[in-house]
This record gives structure tokens, C-alpha cells and sequence, in this order.
């Protein structure tokens, strides 16, 4: 095999002072299905944005096929036949398929958008790489594995030789993974290089044939990916074994937290995405809530947080009826909420670290002397809460925005963990965020539970609710399709199944989540 | 009721197309700008400049055209202007609206006064005016005729100019491309689209067609400039344009509401009705407008993030 | 973090210092005596006490409009009311010095207070179409300014118009409501001690009350605020309101203290000054008076040079322009901002591999 592209020396810095890669060496052989793994934070999406062109490096060079080649923007790097899938899908949209599809090298008649032609184009490439998309539709109304279709399609109509897959599987059921894989082989068989960015060592071993293994901006080993197991990966990924498993003991459920009942929600699009939810959480448990993302997780958590509006069903938090409360009064009765996007929700992140670490308690007499607020107060808090959860900064001042995602999401932690919550609800905890930070936050968790919190844990990633949890609930469009009271007792693919509904629970076996 | 008799007279229906001219005009303009995700607060002071320079070119070179033309070339400076501050420099696109609105009043006041020696208005500069068209068939059909027939050329240019932007963002690449770099820059960014440079354009076609409302202000609705004379319209566009929902028709549409309103209050001061009142009238309409289309919009979310 | 500041302030001195090169450059070509517009403009309002005085006179309302506008725009409401509300709060002030007959010294407050409330009451306008029907509050704000200004003259004109006098202006006030001068001989009066004062409560309200706090957080991120249980339609509400009452008194007080009636035919201004000075002082109560200062001096020099030389004091709003978009730039010298923090991240890299820099 010969080598189609090396990145030679790259050294990346941001504004914020950040190094993201430290002369970094990397090199694919061509035809190949290269896997690029990582923690969060390790640079791996930094190089591969800098090979399309979205990044420009402080030093180093790219080549391919033997000669220099100068990327500045995605234009240069699709010329040069690379072509990207990222993480987050960029997509229009309002726009349909091939629309999308066809953006930047729109068919022309007279000056005017050829549609006809768009749609064919689109069918085409569609058969010829079977990956079955409709062209008219419009992508708003997309599942996620179709949208992904469509991104890889725009990415071969640019004649992309050498595609960029970042996380592709984040957001697959493991079938539709396995789907993923198969266009993948079919791809590399008719002359494709793939580059694979994951953090999901199973899958890495599953497909790829070589592997680089980053850690802290730094390339730390090459390997033929048969030389070596998900272990050795593990070790090189946080330079130690990754504790895998989480240490816990079983769970003694007290008495029922929380209640949902018969929660129904029609969206602002106007589709169901809640369907008779009922489930209750009790003290002393942490009940984990699997399923692809969009399946009304979102919805649920902030229905039950406050900031969407019920309007069919109940909520009863410790025996009151809490539908119409504030997010102030649900605070008020022991609710913390961990939030999935915590750049939107969790921080303000031009305020302080102190500033950002009161924000759910700031109105309240400790920290407030008549009129004026006390200050010392704050800073003591502050400064214990950063000691206690190990939040890497500089000062109470310091701005959240100059912190790494994991001590942004310690920061959020910090706050609504130590409200004295009586029930927790924890959306996405560690997604994005390296492997220390996450082992302190799960190990929070547990302690938490052990002091009788009710712990609601949302999360798609499967290791994570797997583990973590005591009981588990699974959703699929809008309904919960199955409860099992002992995770331990489940295994990956089962539980899929039912995540891509494909199987389903009866009420009976649904109804034992509820113990009221 | 004398009220009823003026609305209901084509007179009025003439009236209600001439104040639309400049509103719709900005309006459009402010259409091509929001679709691609740049608000142009400064629609109010690139009119005002166009509306000066049209005056100040056409009296030297005794052409209302070569006037136009400066009018549309000075809207287009200040839309550069516009999008190298916000763009390049990135300030904050609201603020640096802002700030060009204030730069446009003080300055043409002082340009105004350097040329004119004049700092209210521009009577002593012989300027000229735009042609009035009478269309050849339609100035004979009854009540229609009086309606549309008879109006300045920019008046029937602005009509055409809603077709235009339609066409303009529904059938070419660029409309296509503008409408991508609204609704999710990264998604134009990764197929190689520059975000900045389509913004780019959106400013200067926006700027483009504010300029014909402010050179309609000062070279076809009266025939000199006066300070501040655009008072608010720039501002009721923008109104108009959210009314409209960003689409040439919706916005064709409520440019008229607010042309209706102008028409009134100018007509109104006839009648016993204390002028200072008479001329909140546009203002209130416009403030209603807005909060009826604005309370009809619940939470649609416009930006539509992806998981 | 000093840095930062540092950097800061350095960016704006520069972006003044632009702004003023290119008024200098206009200046030279349009006047035929360049040399003494400019003296004129930059140490004009040095030259004499009441000159001096005037500059400090003029930013009385520049600190007013400017702390009401900090206020509502940090918490990132784009009301621009301050304009009307500030011409309703003298409104006000004139109705309650000509109609009323109350002790010197209470007369006054009064008609301050006055003034505070219906400007309070009057931003609440834009602010309750915002929060009930999300109505864009810049635009209804801009349009209520128009509607004050009608209201406002139609009030003066046809109650309070005083038929004797030459123009269009309103009875004298009676002289037990007016602000008497600080200074004799100056036009200087105790409205400055006002606008001290604001400033001092202001910076406490926003920075050490939960109030303020909230206002911050609302205005740094609106879904944060919310989702921490700060009631944001409150919030936006009464930060604007407060704007209102700042403005209003500000406009009570620049009647009472520099005018005998009401004169004013059209809007002062003071109003989009307001917004300036809040670009300049980042928002901030302490900046204010040093934003409010500057902008005073460049109006005053503006204005000695128009009276004694050939150039319209307009040539201001060049220079008001250039700063609020170089100052309010983010990328404006971010490009050196970025070479000193790559320079200082290699020194840390070489530095951890023990000095090979290979």
C-alpha cells in the first residue's frame, strides 16, 4: 500500500490559548480505512478540520500523493479530493436533498437553477453508491441516518477520494452502525481511503485496518489495527487503562421522587413526540433512559424541568402536583438539571466562573445582606466549589468561555450538584468531555445516589447508561418501549433492538417502572 | 363621514402607492439581507445619503439619471461600509447599523451645508427629478387608471423590483446560496461557499435597493432634500420586511399597510385633527403591525439547530 | 486577565485615535483655515472657564441617557427609547414647574421624580411588547420615539405655549422648581451631583445586587438565565423601566437645571448620544462619566470650531461613527491579540520539552 497523505509538523493553536495539535505527524495509505481515535479534547477533529480546510495551522505541511499542497479553505480541499462528514450535520434545512446536495455547484440554464437536472443528478449518484435518498424531500423532515446519506453523497458528487468521517456513529442505533459499516467496505472496495475519527474502540477494531491513537494533541502511535487490542488503544488513548467499568455498589430504591404520568406532547411542528409516558424515579436509584436521540428524550427533560410547557399529563414531584411550576419553584423543591447543551443552557459563558456558579441560588439570604449581595460569601463558594470538583482555572474571575469543555461541564456539575438536589436529572453528563472529567462526574453521580438523590440519567451513549444505571427505560418514538429493573441483565444488542423499535415490551412489563 | 370619501377616492389609492414607494423599496432591500443573516439597521441612513447625493449629482450635472445613478452608488458605499465593520471587523451588525445611521445624519447635514450653505434643506441646489410615466393603456380604465397610471418611474420600478427579489432567491444560485448562508453557515462553509462574500453581496443588493428609495424621496415624492426627511422609513421597512415573513410578497403586502397609514395621516391633517397626532399615525400602525405579526409567530424556531 | 483589560483600552485609544486622524484629514479639505478649526476643536474648550464648563454641562445628559441605555443593553435589550423617554421626562418637569407651585429645593425633586416615573412608565412600552408578543423592541422602541416627540410638542403647544414669547415655547417655569448653578458665572448647576450619584448607585445596582446580577445574566445568555430559574419577562421588563426612570430624570434635570422653559423643537439627540457613550463604556456605570466626557468635548470643540471657522460642527458624527464600529469590532488588532497568545503558547511548548525546539 502506498501512502496518499501525509500531514507533516502540524501545530495548531487557538485564540484562547489552546494547543490543539503539537507537530503532529500523520499518514494514510491509500485505499485504506485509517481510524483516527482519541479522547474528547485530543485534537483528532482539530487535525481533520485543518485537512479540509476549515482550520489553517501555525506550522506544518500537507502532502498528497507525494507533492505540497496548500489548504485554505474547503474549496482547496475538495479540489484536492477530500471530502468530510462532520459531527454535526451541515445541512440546509429548508432546502430539499438535492438541493443540499447540489449547493456551490448549483446546474445552470440561463442563469437559473436547473432543478430537473439537480434531481437527477441526485438519483444518480444516489444508485450509484446505493445509498437511498429522495430527492424532493425536504431535509427538515429527515431521520438522522438518512441525513448522514445525504452528507456522504454531497461529499463523493465533489469527488471526495479521501473521506472524513467524524463520530459518524454518535447519533446510529447499532443496526443502522452496522449499515453505516457496510457502505463503508462497499466504499473502499471501489478505490476510497477512509479516515475514521471515533472515541468507540469496538467500532475501530470492527472496521479499520490501521490506526493512529492521539492524546493531547499529540500523535502517540500508528499501528496495524490487528496488532493490537482495544486495551493498548485505551492505555496509549489516557496514557493508563481506562477504567471501563464503573465501580458501584447496588442501588437501594427508597421511596418515589418523581412521578410522570400519562405525559402526551405535541411539538411546535406539530408532531407527537410524547405518547402516555409514564415512569417514576425513586430515592437511592439511578434510572437511565436509553434511545437514539430524538426519539422525545429532549422533550421529556424539559417538560419535567421547566422549560417546556405540559400540556397533557402529570408531574408529581414527593406527592405534589408540580405541572405548572416555575423552573424557580421546581429548583425551589430539589430539581437540578444537568443540561445536554450546556453551552446554551448550562453556563453564560462571558460571565465569571463565580458568577456562573451561583446562578441558581444567588437570590437567596446567604448570599444576600438587605440590599446588597455578599460578595465574600460568593468567593468562598467558589472557591470551595472549584477546589471540590477540580475545576482547572485560573481564578473565581475567569471567564467560562477560556475553560476546556470538561471543566465548562465541572462547572455546571459543581453548581447543580451541590444545591442539595432530591432529584437530579442528568442529560448527556460527560458527552464531549475527557476521560478524567468524566470519571469524576459518575463518581459524583453515585455518591449522590447514595445520599438518596433520585437520579434521572438521559444519555446516548450506551457504555455510559449501561453502566451507570441501576434501572433502565427505553424510548422509541415518543413511547417507552421497555423497562428492565436490573441492567446488569441486558445486553448491548438486545437493548438495541428495542432502541430502533424493533421490539417492544407490554404494558405489564412497562408499568412495573411505576412504583408509585 | 368625510373620512370614508377620502379613503374610498382614487386620489387616496394613488396616494397609498406613492408613500409605499420608499418603504417597499428598503423593505426589499432588507429582505435580501435578513436571508442571509445579516440585519441591516442602516437601511434608514443609506436612504438619507442616496436621497442627498441624488439631489446634490443631478443639480450639477443637470440629469436626474446621473443623480440616480450617485444615489445608488453612494447606498452601495455605505452597505460596504456596512459589511467590512460587521464582516471583517466583526461588530456587532446591530450596533455598527447604529452607528452608520448616526454617521448619515450628521453628515449630510454637513455635506449638505458645504454644498447648499443651507443646513435644513436644499432649495438653493437646482436638482432635478425623475420622470412621471403614464401608461399608455391602463391611464384610460376607470378608477384603475387613476390608481397606477401617473406615478414616477421608481414607483413602477419597485413593483417590478418585488418579481425581481423573488426570482432572485427562489430560481438562481446566488438566491439559493443566500438562503444557505442564513439558515446554517457551516452548512455553505463546508461545501466551499464563502460565507462572508455571499453576505457580502446580500448587503450591497440590500444597500442597492434602499438607495432607489432614498433617490424616489428626494427626486420623485418632493424635489430637494431636507434633513432627516426619511424619518423612520428605513426603520418601518424593517418592520414591514419581519411582517412579511421575508418573503417579497408578505412584504409587498404590509409595505402597503404602511403606505395606507402615511396616505391617512397625510390626508387627515384636512380634517380638525391636531397634526402632532396626525403624524404619530405611521408610527403607531407600524408599532401595531409589528406586535400583531410578532404575537402570531408563537415559537417558531428560526435558526433550526441540529443535534 | 489584567491583560485583557489592558488590551482593551488600548484598542480604544487606537480606534479613537483613527476616528480623529480621518475627522483631520476631512477638516484640512474642507476648510480654508485648517490649522485654526483644528486648534479650535481639540483645545477650544480648554481655552476658557465657561468653555470647560461647558463640556462638563453637556455630559450631564450624556451620563443620564448613557447609564439608562448601559442598563437595558446589558441585558441585551436594544431599546433605544432613551431619546423619548428623556424629552417626555422634560416634558414633565415643565408641567410640574408651571402648574405647581411648591418650596424651593422640593419643587424640584418633585419634578424630577416626575419625570423619572413617566419615562419609566413610558419604556415599559416597548418592553412589555417584547416580552408578551416578542415585538423587536429596537424597532418599537425607534417608532416610540417619533410618537413622544409628537406627543410631547403637542402638550407644549397646545397647554403650556406661551403666546407672548417669539417661538414655540412654553410659559417660564416658576423659579422655586429649577436646579439652581453650582458655579456662578457658569451654566454649571447641581444636576452634576445628580448624575455623580447615579453613577455611584447604578454601578452598585448592577454589579453588587441581585437585581443587577440578574439583569447581567439575562443579558450574557438569555436560555441560561432562564433555565436557572431567573424570571426573564420580569427581568426585561424592569431593566428597561429602570432605563426609562434614568432617562426621564435626565431629562427633568437638563430642563431644570439649564433652561428657564421648555424650548426644545426637536429631539435633542441625547438620546442616540446615549447609545455612544453606552458602546464606549462596554456598559459599564463607571466608564460612563469617561464615555459621557469624551463625547461632551469632541460636541464642544465641534461647536467653538463651527462658530469661529468655516467648518459645520457635524463633522462630529464622522468621528462618533468610526469609533462605535472600531471600538465595538471584535477582530479590530484581534490579529494581534492572536500572535502575542501564539507566541506565549510556543515559549510553553519549548519551554515543557526542555528546550528543544526542534
Amino acid at each position: 500500500m502506498r501512502e496518499l497523505l501525509k500531514m507533516h509538523n502540524i501545530t495548531k493553536i487557538y485564540p484562547n490559548g489552546i494547543v490543539a495539535n503539537k507537530k503532529v505527524n500523520f499518514s494514510v495509505n491509500e485505499g485504506e480505512i485509517h481510524a483516527l481515535v482519541g479522547e474528547n479534547g485530543a485534537g483528532k477533529t482539530t487535525l481533520m478540520k485543518i485537512l479540509f480546510g476549515l482550520e489553517r495551522p501555525e506550522e506544518g505541511s500537507i502532502y498528497i500523493n507525494g507533492s505540497k499542497v496548500n489548504i485554505t479553505s474547503p474549496i482547496v480541499a475538495i479540489k484536492n479530493g477530500i471530502g468530510m462528514v462532520h459531527q454535526h450535520f451541515m445541512l440546509v434545512p429548508s432546502l430539499t436533498v438535492a438541493e443540499n446536495i447540489i449547493l456551490g455547484i448549483e446546474p445552470q440554464k440561463n442563469g437559473f437553477i436547473d432543478f430537473r437536472k439537480a434531481i437527477e443528478i441526485t438519483e444518480k449518484l444516489s444508485e450509484k453508491y446505493n445509498l437511498k435518498v429522495d430527492p424532493k424531500a425536504m431535509v427538515r423532515d429527515l431521520p438522522v441516518g438518512m441525513k448522514q446519506k445525504v452528507e456522504i453523497l454531497k461529499a463523493l458528487l465533489r469527488g471526495a477520494k479521501i473521506l472524513i468521517l467524524d463520530e459518524p456513529t454518535a447519533v446510529l442505533t447499532p443496526q443502522e452502525t452496522t449499515e453505516l459499516f457496510n457502505e463503508l467496505f462497499h466504499l473502499k472496495n471501489n478505490g476510497h481511503t477512509i479516515i475514521f475519527i471515533s472515541h468507540k474502540l469496538r467500532e475501530v477494531k470492527q472496521i479499520s485496518d490501521r490506526i493512529t491513537i492521539m492524546r493531547h494533541g499529540k500523535n502517540v502511535g500508528v499501528f496495524n489495527t490487528s496488532d493490537v487490542t482495544e486495551q493498548d488503544i485505551s492505555r496509549l488513548m489516557v496514557g493508563r487503562d481506562v477504567i471501563l467499568k464503573i465501580e458501584k455498589t447496588k442501588s437501594k430504591p427508597g421511596n418515589v421522587v418523581l412521578y410522570v404520568k400519562d405525559l402526551n406532547h405535541i411539538n411546535e411542528w406539530g408532531k407527537t413526540v410524547l405518547k402516555n409516558v409514564s415512569f417514576s424515579v425513586r430515592s437511592g436509584e439511578i434510572l437511565g433512559i436509553a434511545g437514539v436521540e430524538g426519539n422525545g428524550q429532549r422533550e421529556l427533560v424539559e417538560i419535567i424541568t421547566g422549560l417546556r410547557k405540559l400540556d397533557k399529563g402529570e408531574l408529581i414531584l414527593n406527592g405534589k402536583v408540580i405541572n405548572d411550576f416555575s423552573i424557580r419553584e421546581r429548583r425551589e423543591l430539589g430539581i437540578s438539571h444537568v443540561p445536554e447543551d450546556r453551552m446554551v443552557y448550562g453556563v453564560a459563558a462571558d460571565g465569571s466562573i463565580a458568577e456562573n456558579l451561583i446562578s441558581d441560588r444567588f437570590e437567596k439570604k446567604e448570599f444576600n445582606r438587605r440590599i446588597l449581595m455578599d460578595m465574600k460569601k460568593v468567593t468562598n463558594l467558589s472557591n470551595q466549589l472549584i477546589k471540590e470538583f477540580r475545576i482547572q482555572s485560573n481564578s473565581p474571575k475567569q471567564k467560562v468561555r477560556m475553560l476546556s469543555g470538561g471543566n465548562i461541564q465541572k462547572v455546571v456539575v459543581a453548581r447543580e450538584f451541590s444545591s442539595e438536589p432530591k432529584l437530579l436529572i442528568a442529560n448527556q453528563p460527560t458527552r464531549g468531555i475527557d476521560v478524567g472529567a468524566t470519571e469524576l462526574i459518575h463518581r459524583r453521580i453515585i455518591e449522590l445516589r447514595d445520599k438518596g438523590v433520585a437520579v434521572l440519567l438521559v444519555s446516548a451513549d450506551l457504555n455510559e447508561v449501561m453502566e451507570l444505571s441501576d434501572s433502565l427505560i427505553v424510548m422509541f418514538g415518543g413511547e417507552i418501549v421497555a423497562y428492565f429493573e436490573d441492567v446488569s441483565y441486558v445486553t448491548e444488542e438486545e437493548l438495541g433492538a428495542y432502541m430502533l423499535g424493533l421490539k417492544k415490551q407490554s404494558l405489564e412489563e412497562i408499568r412495573r417502572v411505576l412504583y408509585a | 363621514m368625510k373620512i370614508l370619501e377620502i379613503i374610498f377616492s382614487t386620489s387616496f389609492g394613488y396616494a397609498i402607492l406613492r408613500v409605499t414607494t420608499p418603504i417597499l423599496f428598503a423593505a426589499l432591500g432588507a429582505i435580501i439581507s435578513d436571508r442571509a443573516g445579516v440585519i441591516n439597521i442602516a437601511l434608514e441612513g443609506t436612504m438619507l445619503m442616496a436621497a442627498l447625493w441624488g439631489v446634490i449629482v443631478s443639480a450639477f450635472t443637470h440629469s436626474a439619471w446621473l443623480g440616480l445613478l450617485a444615489a445608488v452608488i453612494s447606498g452601495i458605499l455605505m452597505s460596504v461600509i456596512l459589511a467590512y465593520f460587521s464582516l471583517n471587523l466583526k461588530t456587532n451588525v446591530v450596533l455598527a447599523g447604529i452607528a452608520l445611521n448616526l454617521f448619515a445624519s450628521g453628515g449630510t447635514i454637513f455635506i449638505l451645508y458645504l454644498v447648499a450653505h443651507d443646513k435644513g434643506i436644499s432649495s438653493s441646489l437646482k436638482s432635478e427629478v425623475l420622470p412621471q410615466l403614464t401608461l399608455p393603456l391602463v391611464d384610460k380604465i376607470p378608477v384603475i387608471g387613476p390608481i397606477f397610471s401617473g406615478h414616477n418611474i421608481l414607483t413602477y420600478i419597485a413593483l417590478l423590483a418585488v418579481f425581481l427579489v423573488y426570482i432572485l432567491l427562489y430560481k438562481t444560485p446566488l438566491g439559493l446560496r443566500i438562503r444557505a448562508v442564513g439558515e446554517n453557515p457551516d452548512a455553505a462553509d463546508s461545501v466551499g461557499i464563502g460565507v462572508n462574500k455571499t453576505r457580502y453581496i446580500a448587503l450591497i443588493l440590500s444597500g442597492l435597493l434602499a438607495s432607489f428609495g432614498g433617490a424616489y424621496m428626494s427626486m420623485g415624492y418632493v424635489s430637494w432634500f431636507s434633513t432627516n426627511m426619511t424619518a423612520g422609513r428605513g426603520f418601518i421597512a424593517l418592520a414591514a420586511e419581519a411582517m412579511g415573513k421575508g418573503t417579497p410578497l408578505g412584504t409587498f403586502l404590509s409595505s402597503l399597510l404602511f403606505g395606507f397609514a402615511g396616505a391617512l395621516a397625510n390626508n387627515l391633517q384636512s380634517l380638525r385633527i391636531p397634526s402632532e397626532f396626525v403624524q404619530m399615525i405611521p408610527y403607531i400602525v407600524t408599532i401595531i403591525g409589528l406586535v400583531i405579526y410578532s404575537s402570531s409567530q408563537a415559537s417558531k424556531p428560526r435558526k433550526f439547530k441540529e443535534e | 486577565m489584567h491583560k485583557e483589560v489592558l488590551f482593551e483600552m488600548m484598542r480604544t485609544l487606537v480606534a479613537i485615535f483613527i476616528s480623529l486622524i480621518i475627522a483631520f484629514i476631512i477638516i484640512f479639505f474642507v476648510s480654508t483655515q485648517p490649522t485654526e478649526a483644528l486648534s479650535k476643536f481639540l483645545i477650544g474648550p480648554f481655552s476658557k472657564i465657561r468653555y470647560f464648563s461647558n463640556v462638563i454641562e453637556m455630559s450631564i445628559p450624556l451620563i443620564f441617557n448613557g447609564l439608562a441605555i448601559s442598563v437595558m443593553f446589558q441585558a441585551n435589550q436594544f431599546n433605544v427609547g432613551a431619546e423619548g423617554a428623556f424629552f417626555m421626562g422634560a416634558v414633565a418637569a415643565t408641567i410640574v414647574g408651571i402648574t405647581m407651585n411648591l418650596p424651593v429645593g422640593v419643587h424640584s425633586i418633585f419634578a424630577i421624580i416626575c419625570g423619572g416615573l413617566l419615562g419609566g412608565f413610558l419604556l415599559f412600552i416597548p418592553a412589555i411588547l417584547k416580552t408578551k408578543w416578542n415585538a423587536n423592541e429596537l424597532v418599537s422602541s425607534l417608532m416610540l420615539n417619533y410618537i413622544l416627540y409628537y406627543l410631547g410638542i403637542f402638550i407644549i403647544n397646545y397647554y403650556l405655549r406661551d403666546v407672548n414669547a417669539g417661538y414655540m415655547v412654553s410659559y417660564k417655569l416658576n423659579s422655586s422648581a429649577l436646579i439652581p448653578k453650582l458655579i456662578p458665572g457658569t451654566r454649571l448647576h447641581y444636576g452634576v451631583l445628580f448624575a455623580v450619584a447615579m453613577i455611584v448607585i447604578i454601578y452598585y445596582f448592577m454589579y453588587r445586587t441581585k437585581w443587577g446580577y440578574a439583569i447581567r445574566m439575562t443579558g450574557l445568555n438569555e436560555k441560561f438565565a432562564e433555565y436557572s430559574g431567573i424570571r426573564v419577562n420580569f427581568v426585561i421588563l424592569y431593566a428597561q423601566i429602570i432605563g426609562g426612570i434614568i432617562a426621564g430624570m435626565g431629562g427633568a434635570i437638563e430642563l431644570l437645571g439649564m433652561y428657564t422653559r421648555f424650548e426644545w423643537q426637536k429631539l435633542p439627540g441625547y438620546g442616540w448620544d446615549g447609545v455612544i457613550v453606552a458602546i464606549l463604556a462596554r456598559n459599564n456605570p463607571v466608564l460612563v462619566p469617561l464615555a459621557a466626557f469624551f463625547l461632551s468635548y469632541l460636541r464642544i470643540g465641534a461647536d467653538l470650531m463651527a462658530r469661529m471657522t468655516d467648518v459645520p460642527s457635524e463633522v462630529v458624527s464622522v468621528i462618533q461613527a468610526l469609533v462605535i464600529m472600531l471600538v465595538a469590532a471584535e477582530s479590530f488588532m484581534a490579529k494581534w491579540r492572536h500572535k502575542m497568545v501564539i507566541k506565549q503558547a510556543k515559549e510553553e511548548i519549548s519551554m515543557a520539552n526542555g528546550g528543544n525546539s526542534r
